[in-house]
């Protein structure tokens, strides 16, 4: 890993402690180019961790707090008319940033949501039939209550399909907690983290994780594991193209973090099961699988060529 | 199957399919070239050399017309060398120079696809002039040569290479193999070659002649060719000295000329006892005579035997013919032969060999037995001073005088001659007997290997109470011959065919080798006839297949041969074609796994190089490095270098876990 991404992850580290593979996913996934969804119960630091990624990229940052009774403006933005000009003037929304963090999104309807979803597909927003770029680079973490929980909106699949990765926290270890409950204020914590990172280099990465090369044997690879989610009768639906993609985004952004200029099977792996576990489900609704189980079965199962 | 479109059937062609077109047509053609007349040879070079530099220089090339003209001219040019336009000869010479000329009026793919194809019509007509194995290597060669060159009209795009359109045309060679052994194995097979050779096709074939006269066996003396191949039973290889190879038989004299009777009674009655069993493989040489020991036990198939012990097939032999043979040597026969034949047997010219006739007479005076009359004579021979040898001076109008009193050098049929003449004069009906003496034992393939220049000839006659006896009065001139050959024998300045006298012992065990590969190819490619392919079938359980069977054994053979290659090609287009590196990374795989570490299949190169690295610690050094070489090579493309693959199958070679 470049020693930026080093300082970035090390600092980021320092306040979520003992999710090491967590934050290097999602670092990986802003590497590529790609949202992030965090998904975990209430509590477990996923605010945290997305403040601390956007403080820590140098990144503008803003958060939208999403509840039942938000709007689209509150998001996007708003003309309101100005007595002084004598017209109306635009109030950019919260998105007009490089980090939005989306902090439970699945608490918001499914308009507000799609208000959202616009924006991470195409970087742009269309307020009032007005089309306004959104500044670059632009990323979405999305945090999301699992949707077991008490007045969810879950995402439908064709919106889950936009985040790159999705990752689970889970609860910390007894260690880490300790050491939680002994360290200073996360808030306090947050306050005082350096950004290591600027927008132009964060770019700049982005470029060279492009270049990762992954040859033929490695794309066999990863059409057959794609294949295998189309074919086997365990899946209810295969991976579309865009997750194949976004396996092979993930996989090169993993590799570069390891100081590989190629990607190798074991980096597709890495990145499987949280590119791939949001947008898989089981055949039968009755089996009680989880996406995530899923991607680690048809990581078993499908041999590397 | 679809057509290809008309634009690319008369897309034309570049300057690299022409030169390949021209090499590939000069190569198959080249065995030919190097028969035929200098004329036409030159012909076909110079048409060649104007097509290569009307790609250089551009000039325009001969109208239709002239082209036409030419071919016209070549034909009456042939008309007059080979006075026929048909036959093997001519037939090939005109293939030849029409694929010439269409060489210059190649423009289009199409045209180059055409040429590509006749030359591999034209590469099988080499077969008509020789079969051995060298000339099949050459053909195989030359087959792939014009296959890359039709693989390579078909790019349409940029041209991969060389070695791309090679690799190609290598691989669909490989591919056609199955279905190569399934048609040889399988298709019906005729007796003898598949197509009649043209007449002509016979015309340079050695062997014994059904006459002989003062100097007509030294040719054949000098003659490298073999005549036929013997393997016997159990190995029971009799003494040379046995070794008698009967073939024609000449009864008739004209004071010059030894000839052979036109028609010759046949008998069922062949002289018991014939032990010694062994299998004769003869050459063809376009007469009726089969070669076997004295005396014959049995006759083979489609042959008869006649009464005076020749073999003689119903037609000649023109392709390698492989019989079995009983004979027993030593037998007795004829002993109640009427006079009709004795008085054939003593008939002499008149006024020929006078002075031979007076010694005969002086003979008789002194010997009444007819056994003391032989055995003096023979001793004549023995003790007088009679040289045996290849380049004896040549005789005039009475030979047999002449070399008893005058010149006394001779070769066997000198000897076989005057002894006969003798026997003859003095009233004992004798016979000169032509055929083979001795042969080469190859211990390398275990048979008697017999060639022209073992041709010899000897005497019969007929005693009373015993039928008629071998006398071979050259054994008591030079005892040599008939015990170790004929290169013992003939003094060292006699010129002899190359190896015969087996000077050098290194180059003689390699011809050796070589003559029982030979001999194989022979048995098992070349002889593989009917009744070989009967007896294959029967091992397969097709007892007694008529054609029908046949048939279907072979679509299914055939079939299951396509399909075994298609699976092979589409598995090619699947793209799940074997990397070489992937394989080597197996192999390493595989070693470690026989040692108790698996690699899971889907475990990838570098999480399982830790693992087993842990696992076997003594190893973790080449372990990682191998697996390091492996990534890069199949991961990160930037080594894709030849050496790096050696370097890692060197490794994984020396990986001793």
């Amino acid at each position: 890993m470049s020693s930026q991404l080093n300082a970035v992850a090390e600092q980021i580290n320092g306040i979520i402690l003992g999710k090491a593979h967590q934050i290097r996913l999602a670092i990986a996934c802003l590497l590529a180019r790609g949202h992030l969804l965090i998904e975990d119960v209430p509590g477990v630091g996923k605010t945290t961790l997305a403040h601390a990624i956007a403080t820590s990229l140098g990144l503008r940052f803003q958060r939208i707090q999403f509840t039942s009774d938000l709007l689209p403006a509150d998001i996007l933005g708003i003309s309101v008319y100005n007595r002084d000009t004598g017209g109306f003037e635009f109030h950019p929304g919260p998105v007009f940033t490089n980090v939005v963090l989306a902090d439970e999104v699945n608490r918001a309807t499914p308009r507000a949501q799609s208000a959202l979803l616009e924006a991470m597909e195409e970087n742009q927003v269309t307020i009032e039939g007005e089309t306004r770029q959104l500044p670059v680079p632009f990323f979405v973490i999305a945090t999301q209550n699992p949707s077991y929980q008490i007045g969810t909106f879950p995402l439908p699949e064709s919106q889950l399909d936009r985040f790159l990765m999705r990752i689970e926290l889970g609860y910390p270890d007894a260690e880490a907690e300790r050491a939680l409950l002994n360290g200073d204020n996360r808030r306090d914590m947050l306050q005082r983290l350096q950004p290591r990172l600027d927008a132009g280099g964060l770019a700049a990465l982005q470029l060279e994780v492009q270049q990762v090369h992954a040859s033929a044997a490695l794309l066999d690879y990863l059409q057959a594991l794609v294949n295998t989610t189309r074919r086997s009768p365990a899946f209810a639906h295969g991976l579309s193209p865009r997750a194949s993609l976004a396996l092979l985004q993930g996989a090169r952004a993993w590799a570069y973090m390891d100081d590989r200029r190629h990607v190798l099977p074991e980096d597709i792996q890495a990145v499987l099961p949280a590119v791939v576990a949001h947008r898989l489900s089981p055949a039968s609704e009755t089996a009680g699988t989880s996406g995530t189980a899923l991607a680690t079965q048809l990581l078993e199962e499908v041999a590397i060529p | 199957m679809k057509r290809l479109p008309t634009a690319l059937n008369s897309h034309p062609l570049v300057s690299r399919e022409i030169h390949w077109l021209t090499a590939a047509f000069l190569f198959a053609a080249a065995p030919h070239l190097l028969r035929m007349p200098l004329w036409i040879s030159g012909l076909v070079a110079g048409i060649a050399a104007m097509r290569l530099l009307q790609l250089r220089l551009r000039f325009a090339l001969p109208r239709k017309w002239l082209l036409a003209l030419v071919a016209v001219a070549a034909a009456g040019g042939i008309l007059l060398q080979y006075r026929t336009l048909f036959g093997r000869d001519a037939g090939v010479s005109m293939l030849v120079i029409m694929l010439a000329l269409k060489l210059l009026e190649t423009h289009t793919r199409r045209d180059g696809m055409l040429l590509g194809f006749l030359g591999c019509f034209l590469l099988v007509t080499n077969f008509l002039h020789s079969q051995t194995i060298p000339t099949a290597l050459y053909m195989l060669i030359c087959a792939w040569f014009l296959l890359a060159t039709l693989i390579g009209l078909q790019y349409t795009g940029t041209w991969p290479g060389w070695r791309h359109q090679i690799q190609r045309a290598g691989v669909l060679m490989v591919q056609a193999v199955p279905l190569m052994a399934v048609l040889f194995l399988l298709f019906p097979r005729v007796q003898g070659p598949l197509w009649g050779l043209p007449q002509d096709a016979y015309a340079g074939l050695t062997g014994l002649s059904d006459n002989m006269s003062p100097g007509s066996l030294n040719n054949l003396i000098l003659s490298y060719d073999v005549a036929f191949r013997a393997e016997f039973k159990d190995g029971r290889t009799p003494e040379a000295k046995d070794l008698y190879w009967r073939g024609p038989v000449l009864w008739d004299y004209d004071g010059r000329t030894w000839t052979a009777p036109r028609l010759t009674q046949s008998t069922e009655d062949l002289p018991a006892g014939g032990d010694l069993e062994y299998t004769v493989t003869l050459e063809p040489h376009n007469k009726r005579w089969l070669f076997a020991l004295e005396f014959p036990g049995q006759k083979p198939p489609r042959a008869i035997a006649t009464r005076d012990m020749q073999l003689l097939s119903f037609t000649p032999v023109r392709s390698r013919l492989r019989y079995e043979m009983t004979s027993a040597i030593g037998a007795a026969y004829g002993a109640d032969d009427d006079r009709m034949v004795l008085a054939r047997s003593l008939r002499l010219p008149a006024d020929s060999n006078p002075r031979a006739a007076a010694f005969a007479a002086e003979l008789r005076n002194r010997h009444r037995e007819d056994r003391d009359l032989v055995s003096a004579v023979l001793t004549l021979f023995r003790n007088e001073n009679f040289v045996y040898t290849l380049t004896p001076p040549l005789l005039g109008q009475h030979p047999v005088d002449e070399f008893l009193f005058d010149t006394r050098r001779g070769f066997c049929e000198h000897y076989a001659s005057a002894f006969t003449v003798l026997m003859r004069a003095a009233g004992i009906p004798a016979r000169v007997v032509t055929g083979y003496q001795g042969g080469e034992v190859n211990p390398v393939g275990g048979y008697i290997l017999v060639r022209q220049a073992d041709a010899h000839a000897w005497v019969e006659v007929w005693l009373e109470n015993a039928g008629w006896v071998r006398v071979d009065p050259t054994a008591a001139v030079s005892p040599a011959r008939v015990e170790r050959g004929i290169a013992s024998a003939l003094p060292r300045s006699d010129p002899l065919p190359m190896f015969v006298r087996g000077d050098f012992a290194m180059l003689q065990r390699m011809r050796l080798t070589w003559d029982s590969i030979t001999y194989s190819w022979n048995q098992w490619v070349l002889g593989y006839n009917p009744e070989r392919q009967r007896r294959f079938l029967s091992h397969l359980g097709f007892s007694e297949a008529g054609w029908q069977t046949l048939s279907v054994v072979l679509v299914v053979f055939a079939g299951m041969a396509v399909l075994i290659g298609a699976g092979l090609a589409l598995r090619d287009l699947r793209g799940v074609r074997r990397d070489p590196a992937k394989l080597a990374y197996d192999r390493f795989c595989r070693k470690l796994s026989r040692r108790g570490v698996p690699r899971g299949a889907a475990e990838g190169p570098r999480v399982f190089a830790s693992r087993a690295a842990r696992q076997r610690p003594d190893l973790a050094a080449a372990i990682n490095d191998i697996t390091t070489l492996y990534v890069g090579l199949r991961y990160a493309g930037d080594s894709g270098t030849a050496e790096a693959l050696q370097q890692l199958e060197r490794r994984i070679r020396a990986f001793k876990p």
